[in-house]
């Protein structure tokens, strides 16, 4: 799929993409030319047909996750899975607040897991007993997890 | 501006940073990979439900697992899922990065199936489905059966028998995803209704260039447990009129009982395993 900018024929470059409600994906192209910024609405159906197919629009910036397109689509029983983190994660627990679990529940079911243990590791690191939305705004910038 | 003069996808110079057809196209590089440690892909099928076919594939991973063969079971029949319980393989499942541990079942056979990912009793449902599911329902159905593939670490297997569900869909779909493909087995009752949906399968398969193993003829007759004769459950001889059909052998006549029992016959076994 590409975006011309008719005004420039310039084909327009990805910029961002976003799930802003309602089952819609929202992409946004800009042209390298004039600027000029277009949004390509997908309604829910194309939405979902799309993400039948296991693709990204606008590409991976993350590698495909073990049975990502199960884990994300199946209404399925939530005790599926045990998850085995490599023996990064093992040690003290870390408790969670309230905030930054509503937090952690907005991330997409099929990076849940991975972007989860990335928060465990950097609080054991960092040896803090409950995570926060402040340290999950720290550890984002200091690991360069933008959109995490 | 006048009328618009479009150009076609490829007039367009850049890189299409979408690349849809390459994220696909690596999908199935992954499937390739994955399944490189596994000496025979066997798809088990029948164009009728009802028939046994997660019974026979269940039988035949224990009968080779019982000679030493490492063997694995994908239960590829998403929504009536039966043959981890017939292997008493149950999850949870173990997750990793290099992917999702199969359970391991009886005589260490290794099982991966939907029925560990759904609640007891819930059929299967994808999430979403208010949205036109008609349109999406079967791409989610092979991206799923794609992703058993790919993502469930096997590791190094003699045999993995995929059970396929009723009907021609998923064998067309293992037919693309894994080009290596052994080949496929055949189950049918001895009733002529079943030996013309079969017939309608075993077609299906023969056009879509598979190679077809044989043929096993399920309920073959009643074992009475106490007297040991075995006595006809359906009129007709539906096996061997498809074996000789298509030419294939009839490889196994099971005949009906309450409890699964290895592979008798060696030239199922023969036919199966590399």
């Amino acid at each position: 799929m590409k975006f011309l900018c008719i005004e420039c024929d310039q084909q327009m470059q990805f910029e961002d993409r976003s799930l802003p409600g309602d089952g819609t994906f929202g992409a946004a192209f800009k042209c390298p030319g004039c600027g000029r910024s277009i949004a390509m609405l997908a309604n829910p159906m194309e939405t979902q047909l799309v993400e039948s197919l296991g693709v990204k629009i606008g590409g991976r910036t993350l590698d495909q996750q073990p049975l990502e397109l199960v884990r994300s689509s199946l209404a399925g029983r939530d005790d599926a899975f045990s998850e085995r983190p490599d023996g990064r994660t093992a040690g003290r627990p870390v408790d969670w607040s309230p905030e930054a679990t509503e937090r952690l529940a907005r991330v997409p079911g099929f990076v849940r897991g991975m972007v989860k243990r990335i928060y465990v590791d950097y609080a054991r690191e960092h040896e803090i007993a409950c995570i926060t939305p402040d340290m999950m705004d720290r550890a984002r910038s200091e690991l360069g997890l933008e959109g995490m | 501006m006048g009328s618009v003069k479009f150009r076609t996808y490829h007039e367009v110079a850049g890189t299409d940073v979408s690349d849809l057809a390459g994220q696909v196209g690596r999908q199935r590089q992954h499937v390739a990979k994955r399944l490189e440690s596994i000496g025979r892909v066997v798809a088990v099928m029948s164009g009728k439900g009802g028939v046994g076919k997660s019974y026979v594939t269940a039988g035949l991973a224990l009968a080779a697992s019982a000679r030493g063969r490492s063997v694995g079971v994908l239960d590829a029949d998403l929504a009536g899922p039966t043959v981890a319980r017939m292997l008493q393989a149950a999850g949870p499942l173990t997750l990793d990065q290099a992917g999702v541990h199969p359970a391991i079942g009886t005589n260490g056979v290794r099982v991966f199936s939907t029925d560990m990912l759904l609640g007891d009793g819930a059929p299967l449902r994808w999430k979403g489905e208010h949205n036109e599911p008609f349109v999406w329902r079967g791409a989610l159905d092979a991206g799923a059966l794609r992703e058993f593939l790919s993502d469930v670490v096997w590791g190094p297997l003699d045999l993995l028998l995929v059970d396929l569900p009723p009907g021609t869909d998923r064998l067309q779909d293992l037919a693309e995803l894994v080009p290596n493909l052994a080949g496929v087995i055949a189950v049918t009752l001895p009733s002529q209704e079943s030996e013309r949906a079969v017939a309608r399968a075993m077609q299906a398969a023969v056009d879509a260039g598979l190679r077809l193993l044989g043929v096993v003829e399920n309920m073959s007759g009643y074992l009475c447990p106490g007297c040991a004769t075995t006595s006809p459950l359906f009129r007709g001889d539906a096996g061997q009129t498809l074996a000789l059909s298509f030419g294939v052998p009839l490889l196994e006549q099971v005949p009906f009982t309450p409890s699964i029992r290895p592979s008798g016959r060696p030239a199922v076994l023969t036919a199966v395993l590399p």
